[in-house]
C-alpha cells in the first residue's frame, strides 16, 4: 500500500508546482489571479457557517441527550452483519441527502474517534468520494423544468451505495481495521 | 426532506433527555454544538482560500480547458446521443472538470448549462433523456481529486497527515463513478428493452 500513501503525500505538492509552471508560462498575472480566486474562498467558508451551526446543534443535542446511543443499538448487529461500522450509518444515509448536514457530522465524527482512527479516516473518505444526490437532482432537473425524473434516482442513490462499500473496502485495505 | 431530518434528531433528543434526565448534557451541547460549527468554518477559510486562489491560476492558464480536451474522447463515448461539437459537451466537460478540482461553486451553472442543452437536444420534452441520467449520474458519483474541504477539518482536529486519505479517497471515487455509469448503463439497456 505505498503507492496509494505517497501519492497521497506527493499529489498536492507536484499538481500545485505544475498549475504555477503552467500559469508562469502562459504569462498568467499568477500572484494576482490566486489572490482573486482565494477571495471567494472566504465567501464559502462563511456562507456555510449557518448551516454547520444548525446541523452540528441538532446532532449535539441527539447524541447528549443518549437518543444515538439507543438508536445504535438497534442498528449495530444489522449493520455488522453486512460489515458497516455502526456509527458511520448515520452518514452514509444523510450524505446523499445534504451535503452541509454529512459535512457536520463527518467533522463531529472526527471530533469523537480522532481524525487519524479508522471511523474518522473511513468517514473522510466516504465524504470526498460520494455526493449529494438530491441536492444534484433537484437542482439540476428543477432548474431546466424537467418533471419525470426516470431512473435518475435510483441510478443516483444505487451510485453512493457502490462509493460507500468502495470507500469502507479501500480504508481497511490500506489503513486496517 | 432535510428540514424532517434535522427537526427530528433535536426534537428526538429532546424527548429523551426528557425521559433519560440528561437534560443538563442538552443544554451544554447546545452551545458547544453551535460553538463547534463557527470554529470548523473558520478552520475551513485556510484552505478554502489557497485552493480556489491555485485553482484560479489554472483557470486564468487554460489548464482546465487542456484537460477537457484530453478527457473529450472519452466523454463522448459516454453520450452517444449527444453530436461531438455540440456545445452541450464542453458544458460537460467543464462540469466535470470543475468538480474533479473541487470547485462546486463553479460547477453547478455549468451543470446547469449542460441541462438546458441536453433538453433542447430532446426537443425541449420534460422528461429526462439517456443523456441527462448519464450525467446526474457521474455527477452524484463525484470523481474528486483533492477532497480540500475534508483535508482542511481534519487539520482542524489535529491529525498526524491530513492528506493521507488523498489516495484511499481517489480509489474509492472512481470505483463509484466506474459504478455509476455500469448502473446507468445497465437501466438503459432494461428500458429501452422495454419500450
Amino acid at each position: 500500500m505505498g503507492i496509494v500513501t505517497a501519492i497521497s503525500l506527493w499529489f498536492i505538492p507536484v499538481l500545485i508546482a505544475v498549475i504555477l509552471l503552467y500559469g508562469t508560462y502562459k504569462q498568467v498575472p499568477t500572484y494576482e489571479s490566486f489572490v482573486e480566486g482565494g477571495k471567494e474562498g472566504i465567501k464559502i467558508a462563511v456562507s456555510i457557517i449557518p448551516f454547520l451551526v444548525g446541523m452540528l446543534v441538532a446532532i449535539s443535542v441527539f447524541r447528549a441527550s443518549g437518543a444515538l446511543e439507543y438508536f445504535m443499538g438497534f442498528l449495530k448487529p444489522v449493520l455488522e452483519a453486512i460489515g458497516v461500522p455502526p456509527e458511520i450509518a448515520p452518514l452514509a444515509i444523510i450524505r446523499p441527502i445534504s451535503g452541509t448536514a454529512a459535512l457536520g457530522m463527518t467533522s463531529d465524527l472526527m471530533a469523537q474517534h480522532g481524525p487519524d482512527s479508522y471511523i474518522g479516516r473511513l468517514a473522510a473518505t466516504l465524504q470526498g468520494s460520494t455526493d449529494t444526490t438530491f441536492y444534484v437532482l433537484t437542482v439540476y432537473f428543477g432548474a431546466v423544468g424537467i418533471k419525470k425524473m426516470g431512473d435518475a434516482l435510483k441510478v443516483g442513490l444505487l451510485a453512493d451505495l457502490v462509493g460507500i462499500i468502495a470507500a469502507i473496502v479501500v480504508v481497511t485495505i490500506v489503513f486496517g481495521y | 426532506m432535510v428540514n424532517i431530518i434535522w427537526v427530528c434528531l433535536t426534537v428526538i433528543g429532546i424527548v429523551f433527555a426528557m425521559v433519560n434526565g440528561t437534560m443538563s448534557e442538552v443544554n451544554e451541547a447546545i452551545f458547544s454544538g453551535a460553538k463547534e460549527a463557527v470554529t470548523l468554518c473558520i478552520g475551513l477559510i485556510s484552505i478554502l482560500v489557497f485552493w480556489l486562489g491555485m485553482m484560479r491560476i489554472a483557470e486564468d492558464a487554460g489548464l482546465l480547458n487542456k484537460l477537457s480536451n484530453i478527457f473529450r474522447p472519452i466523454v463522448t463515448r459516454l453520450f452517444p446521443e449527444i453530436p461531438h461539437n455540440h456545445p452541450a459537451m464542453g458544458y460537460i466537460l467543464s462540469n466535470m472538470m470543475a468538480n474533479m478540482f473541487g470547485l462546486g461553486n463553479a460547477a453547478t451553472p455549468l451543470g446547469i448549462k449542460a441541462m438546458e442543452e441536453m433538453k433542447k437536444i430532446n426537443g425541449g420534452k420534460n422528461e429526462a433523456s439517456r443523456s441527462m441520467i448519464t450525467f446526474l449520474a457521474i455527477n452524484t458519483s463525484s470523481i474528486t481529486l483533492i477532497p480540500t474541504t475534508v483535508i482542511a477539518i481534519r487539520m482542524n482536529y489535529n491529525s498526524a497527515s491530513p492528506t493521507d486519505i488523498v489516495g484511499p479517497t481517489l480509489i474509492a471515487t472512481i470505483c463509484s463513478s466506474i459504478g455509476a455509469i455500469l448502473i446507468d448503463r445497465f437501466y438503459y439497456y432494461r428500458r429501452s428493452r422495454k419500450g
